[in-house]
């Protein structure tokens, strides 16, 4: 103790202290912070739907109501389909953690058997878009020009020319799709999720949707010029020259024009 | 060894000697070779300016030869899978062929585009340095302007050039431009047909602009670059204040063989960044914006960083309301007060700076020693709230994407700026010239009292002092090199015989800008003043700070209202307090006249 009382004076004392305020702090946080409530154990063994509606029940049914015909916090989900479900809940969008602007891709709560149940169950309170085949996203598939073609008709005003996201009113925003699964990519343009539009089949055809998705896929590649920056376009080069460019060349400058007096 | 040496000095000479008899080039050489330049980091912006507009014409001239300025239907087959079959200008194949299929075209069209930014970002970095340090005053008015209009050939280039390409940002950018041209009234719509060859985007705008950009522009910049370096070799290069420093002489090396080293050393540094940052970095990628179509336009549509400025007017004007129909025609103040007004303001600012500067100061003699920033508060002040105002716009250019980048609401950054755009220069402003004129008030201080040494001494009658270390004379000089500036005096404005004068009311307006460069300031320390502070014992005067604050209001007054209440005061000598600066002294007041 006494050698401690010494050294309190030290001058990474302080630092010191915020160190162990931070860590006491982040382990009260991930022993207290609130878990998810798992009230359906994925061994039901039982119908997928009723395993689903009790999922829905634990999970969705404060907003979305008990029989999922939504309240004044949450929209009905009776025809949503499977698809919706499947885009909110397999990106982690749903369960929302907060209200806002908008419900941000999250970590995923549930499993993939479990978004499933609840899928099924959600598709069987009314007809709408269920989740596509396998072949139906596939990037290989698709035809990457005309897909750039679509897409910058009809995708790049919002989530830019190559997907890498932007901004819309109010704090919402179009999120990346660059890291987007090919499947989810196609459950959005078919449901419009949140802000964006519903594109269905009549608007782009499932072969049209598969090119957007060959696009997108083609921009997981590395640019031909280097490192990519962002995809932001001329703000982030414009961030890089003042950074890199001027930063550099003054430290060289002051590096010749060291023998100043 | 030693005989190659011989033959190559021997054979050099000889080669200097031929053409010495035929074109009189040693006296030159030998002028160039003894010019002394003064050594500091940042006389070396403007060289990272020049060193990249060699890059640029390297580079540009390379591309040339690939690229083709024609806005010709073509479509596109090659190894850019995403752009095979579709149909686009022969500009915009040109460049992806550039970019793909020549052998070290996208390197050179990187080098070309980050030199592009590099030079703008150097010019603005350079006039900076001379704009805070007062390189522009007499003799260098007319280099100022040159550089000014530098800048504004370099936007020109700069715009272009980005807009060469044909792809849907730059076609973003056009559209936008055509918008500017037609909000000016009455002959809008006139212009923007001359300019597009007819309806936007027309078929000659590539043709056009790669004249502009490859031919008139680059020709423009390299005369005006030879005018820029040709004055600055008659005018001597300016320099920092220091010991031995003074505006009859330049302390410094020779251009041979030290700065032919460090510079020529210097323009393969610059290359290099560049060439890293090229070789590792992606910049303008058109293949990820397709060829012009005026439908589209992508999320993060945005000019170049110089340009941003522009882009964060227009979005940070508000639309509603804004537009008025006159007798069927329209005044789009929407567009003409951010594109047109705004750019007009800050360019008249930066062009004209050096003369209202004189008129204000009222002097006509030469500088070529610096000043430092904080001897100029009012100037400092106002070229941080100029560049505050242009990195307020700059941000709003890219609001969206700091809103998206950010979490933020787009409408929430949008009002915010908007309130910005005002209070944060004036705020600006206001404390830079408070921090200006504390750090005068430091130098004040540290000169009457020197360093402190933490040193406290009890005598034997019980009083203790800090001992003060004082200055050397280096240090010193630094510090009470720079003359005061005041307001101006004015003759009154009625004779003795109560005629008015002639003029008067000239003279009036340059006193009332004098006064608002001048009113507030801290004078440098006098030796009368230095005097006094040394005779009079070091240590009663821990409270000279505030009574220097007084005096000094007192001594504005007295600069403002003519010379009376200062002959009035001047009785009460210099020597009363250790610091009294402008009260008392008849000698400095003596200074200004």
């Amino acid at each position: 103790m006494k050698a401690l009382a010494a050294r309190r004076h030290h001058r990474y004392a302080p630092a010191v202290l915020l160190l162990l305020a931070l860590l006491l702090t982040g382990g009260l946080y991930a022993v207290l912070a609130p878990q998810v409530a798992d009230a359906a154990p994925a061994a039901a063994g039982s119908d997928d739907i009723a395993t689903g509606e009790k999922i829905f029940q634990a999970n969705c049914a404060t907003c979305h109501g008990p029989s999922a015909e939504g309240t004044d916090a949450a929209p009905s989900l009776v025809g949503v389909g499977a698809a919706s479900v499947d885009f909110q809940v397999g990106t982690g969008r749903m369960p929302m953690q907060a209200n806002g602007p908008q419900a941000p891709a999250k970590e995923v709560q549930f499993t993939d058997e479990q978004v499933e149940q609840l899928a099924a169950f959600v598709a069987s309170l009314g007809a709408g878009p269920s989740v596509p085949s396998e072949e139906m996203v596939d990037p290989a598939a698709g035809d990457v020009a005309n897909g750039m073609a679509l897409f910058r008709t009809n995708c790049a005003m919002c989530h830019n020319a190559v997907g890498a996201g932007g901004a819309l009113s109010e704090g919402k925003w179009a999120p990346s799709v660059v890291e987007t699964s090919p499947r989810h990519i196609y459950e959005a343009m078919l449901t419009g999720p949140q802000s964006m539009p519903v594109f269905n089949d009549a608007n782009l055809s499932p072969e049209e949707k598969r090119d957007i998705i060959a696009y997108i896929d083609a921009q997981r590649e590395p640019s031909p010029g280097g490192i990519k920056l962002g995809s932001l376009g001329p703000v982030s080069e414009g961030v890089w020259i003042w950074l890199v460019g001027i930063g550099l060349l003054i430290g060289t400058s002051v590096w010749i024009g060291a023998r100043s007096s | 060894m030693s005989t190659t040496t011989t033959r190559t000095g021997a054979a050099a000479g000889a080669t200097a000697d031929y053409l010495d008899q035929r074109t009189g080039i040693g006296t030159a050489v030998k002028t160039f070779a003894r010019k002394i330049f003064p050594d500091h980091w940042s006389f070396l912006l403007g060289e990272i300016a020049l060193f990249s507009l060699v890059v640029l014409i390297i580079s540009g001239v390379f591309l040339t030869m690939f690229f083709v300025p024609s806005m010709a239907e073509t479509h596109y087959e090659g190894p850019w899978a995403a752009m095979n079959g579709v149909e686009m200008s022969e500009a915009f194949a040109s460049t992806l062929r550039l970019s793909f299929e020549v052998r070290g075209g996208l390197l050179m069209r990187q080098i070309h585009h980050w030199a592009a930014l590099l030079f703008m970002a150097a010019i603005v970095t350079h006039m900076m340095r001379v704009f805070f340090t007062g390189a522009f005053r007499k003799p260098r008015e007319i280099n100022w302007v040159v550089g000014f209009v530098l800048l504004i050939l370099g936007l020109a280039a700069g715009f272009s050039g980005y807009s060469l390409p044909d792809d849907v940002l730059s076609g973003n950018g056009l559209r936008i431009t055509d918008g500017v041209v037609r909000s000016i009234p009455i002959i809008g719509s006139y212009l923007s047909y001359f300019i597009f060859g007819g309806e936007f985007p027309g078929q000659d705008l590539i043709p056009r602009l790669f004249t502009v950009h490859v031919l008139l522009v680059p020709g423009l910049i390299l005369a005006l670059v030879g005018l820029h370096l040709l004055l600055v070799v008659l005018h001597k290069h300016t320099q920092y204040p220091g010991s031995g420093r003074t505006d009859t002489n330049v302390v410094g090396y020779p251009l041979f063989p030290t700065y032919t080293a460090k510079a020529g050393g210097f323009f393969f540094l610059v290359f290099a960044v560049i060439a890293l940052m090229a070789a590792t970095m992606t910049i303008n990628p058109v293949w990820n914006y397709g060829p012009y179509d005026p439908s589209p336009v992508s999320a993060g549509a945005q000019p170049d960083w110089y340009m941003l400025f522009l882009e964060g007017a227009l979005r940070l004007m508000p639309g509603a309301g804004t537009e008025w129909v006159i007798g069927g025609y329209t005044l789009s103040l929407n567009v003409l007060i951010p594109a047109v007004v705004v750019p007009g303001i800050l360019f008249t600012v930066l062009a004209v700076w050096p003369f209202v500067e004189a008129a204000a100061t009222g002097d006509k003699r030469e500088h070529h020693v610096l000043d430092r920033p904080r001897n100029a508060p009012f100037r400092t002040a106002m070229g941080v709230a100029i560049l505050t105002a242009f990195t307020v716009l700059v941000l709003a250019g890219s609001n969206d994407i700091i809103g998206a980048q950010f979490s933020m609401s787009i409408n929430d950054i949008i009002e915010v700026f908007r309130v910005l755009f005002f209070v944060l220069p004036v705020l600006a402003f206001w404390i830079t010239k408070r921090i200006c004129l504390g750090l005068q008030r430091k130098d004040r201080e540290l000169v009457l009292h020197g360093h402190e040494t933490g040193r406290i001494v009890r005598f034997a009658h019980g009083e203790y002092i800090e001992v003060h270390r004082p200055l050397d004379e280096h240090e010193r000089w630094l510090l009470v090199q720079h003359e005061a500036r005041r307001p101006l005096e004015i003759e009154p404005a009625e004779d003795s015989r109560g005629v008015r004068r002639k003029g008067y009311g000239r003279d009036r307006l340059l006193q009332r800008l004098s006064r608002l460069f001048y009113e507030d300031r801290v004078e440098p320390v006098t030796p009368a003043e230095l005097a006094a502070a040394h005779s009079h014992g070091e240590h009663d005067t821990i409270a000279a700070p505030e009574r220097n604050e007084s005096t000094r209001l007192v001594g504005t007054a007295t600069g403002g209202s003519g010379s009376q209440e200062g002959s009035a005061t001047g009785a009460v000598g210099g020597g009363q307090h250790l610091v009294e600066p402008e009260t008392g002294n008849p000698e400095t007041d003596a200074r200004n006249r």
